[in-house]
């Protein structure tokens, strides 16, 4: 037997891969590593299936240490960083977080990020794989008065799942009143932590920021508590699949717009919007008005056997018309599930589409997103 | 009945002129929980090392070889349902599918269970 591929986990040719922090600590909890993202990265423990299940009715911890953690300073940031994302980055009070995107001036997307306000600057996450791109982006875009810290040493660890806040208030106490997309300064053992509620799983939860060489501590301290186990990137790509979060160079890249990629809400103020200085926004806006040429939707996999990143779909001549840009097994549907680029004309509710993967047909019915509810903590409105 | 393996981790038990073929144990642990197995039809001739199963866990799809030439006289219809018994029992119950061989010298070259052991212990 052979594989066809080794589902996402991206094995550059030659490429000498990085060690996370915690290397030591999943290769010592059974973890197999393999390479994504330019680090060795455990995939699994005791198995996708259980470690997935396990997230949606408790809570695991899962290393993203590859992800870039930038702190962004000076004067003028808010105008500079608003000429490179979509975002009302002015509105954005301290402590509060923000999703948003780093946009090609052709509207195509370079990468999808997060953002925080903190008191003295802007803290923001991007994905591990294109991180050095980001970097070089930011510094041939931002005026000389933003100053940009890469923060290498530090560590990124996410607890994610309904008992994720019950593991880590024991912990870290504070942190349960924390809303979605808010962050704050705490601290463990002396310890200075980050801690904002996100996560990349549909699930409540948190994600920590903190100094490397404390990171084993804290990952033991967490994983004794009896609600949390270690997660591999294998249940972190179909907990996100269910929830409707693409992936970056997968669901997303410079070929795909906000608008295809159904992330509307990232263009969501009208202030930008009027403003419309943004990269890419007479595209973008205009998309937005009349409709893109292809659009992100969710499908259903009729059957058992997954439709995965590649496949394509097809007419009724068999001539390809859209492209699956993430599938796999969805454990909690029990189904297989994917996400692709289709004409908007089969982006309706209900559109049976076929899919041919390795000459072979299959169905697949279009979805609404999430498959799975998300489940996070919101600010109670008053 | 004898037991033989091949380098892409396929066995197959024979009996008479008939094989049974599954996938390793080593195997099945390397894919993880298996969530899909599309075995050959009846009566399919396959040649030795023809794509004649395909399994699929939840991160990958992968090729089950031909390890003989030969008819294929049944697939596993467990597996339709049940699978996961190729993670449960790769070795007995998770067969994939029943051949008649057609050129049984072709077994001479492939591993025993003793030299298999070997050959994953050294991966």
């Amino acid at each position: 037997m052979s594989d066809y591929d080794n589902g996402g986990a991206e094995e550059g040719p030659e490429i000498e891969n990085e060690l996370l922090p915690l290397d030591a600590w999943h290769r010592a909890r059974g973890g197999r590593m393999v390479p994504f993202a330019g680090y060795e990265m455990p995939v699994q423990y005791d198995g996708i299936m259980a470690e997935h299940l396990w997230v949606r009715e408790h809570a695991g911890l899962f290393d993203v240490s590859h992800m870039g953690q930038l702190f962004l300073s000076g004067d003028g940031l808010d105008a500079a960083l608003e000429a490179l994302i979509p975002a009302d980055v002015a509105s954005v009070k301290v402590n509060a977080q923000k999703y948003s995107l780093l946009l090609a001036d052709n509207g195509g997307i370079l990468d999808d990020l997060m953002f925080t306000r903190w008191d003295d600057g802007i803290y923001m996450v991007v994905n591990g794989a294109v991180k050095y791109d980001d970097i070089t982006h930011l510094l041939d875009h931002l005026p000389d008065d933003v100053t940009i810290n890469h923060m290498a040493d530090a560590a990124l660890l996410a607890l994610q799942g309904p008992e994720a806040v019950t593991a880590l208030a024991r912990l870290v106490p504070g942190v349960e009143q924390l809303v979605f997309m808010t962050g704050g300064r705490f601290t463990w053992q002396d310890i200075d932590l980050w801690i904002s509620r996100s996560g990349y799983t549909g699930e409540d939860g948190f994600e920590i920021s903190l100094d490397a060489e404390h990171a084993a501590a804290f990952a033991d301290a967490l994983t004794a508590e009896p609600e949390v186990k270690p997660i591999g990137l294998g249940a972190r790509d179909s907990l996100r699949l269910e929830a409707d979060l693409p992936l970056y160079g997968h669901d997303l890249d410079t070929e795909t717009t906000p608008i295809m990629a159904a992330l509307n809400f990232a263009i969501g103020s009208k202030r930008r919007r009027t403003e419309a200085n943004f990269p890419g926004a007479a595209r973008i806006l205009e998309e937005r008005e009349n409709g893109p040429p292809l659009r992100r939707v969710g499908l259903v996999i009729e059957g058992r056997q997954p439709v995965r990143e590649g496949a394509a779909v097809v007419d009724a001549s068999g001539a390809e018309i859209g492209t699956v840009t993430s599938g796999g097994f969805a454990p909690s549907l029990n189904a297989p599930i994917a996400m692709a680029y289709v004409p908007p004309a089969l982006a309706e509710i209900g559109t049976v589409l076929q899919l041919s993967q390795r000459d072979k047909r299959h169905s697949g019915i279009v979805t609404a997103m999430p498959f799975i509810p998300h489940r996070y903590v919101r600010a109670r409105s008053t | 009945m004898s037991r033989y393996f091949t380098q892409d981790h396929e066995w197959i038990d024979v009996t008479g002129d008939v094989g049974t073929v599954g996938i390793s144990d080593y195997a099945q642990s390397q894919l993880g929980d298996i969530v899909f197995v599309d075995v050959p039809e009846t009566g399919k001739t396959l040649a030795k090392g023809d794509d004649a199963a395909v399994v699929e866990s939840v991160k990958a799809a992968s090729d089950v070889y031909a390890p003989a030439s030969g008819t294929v006289l049944e697939g596993n219809a467990a597996l339709a349902d049940t699978p996961a018994l190729v993670n449960e029992e790769p070795e007995t119950n998770g067969w994939f599918f029943k051949i008649t061989l057609s050129d049984p010298s072709e077994l001479e070259a492939m591993m025993d269970e003793t030299a298999y052991a070997a050959f994953i212990a050294a991966l």
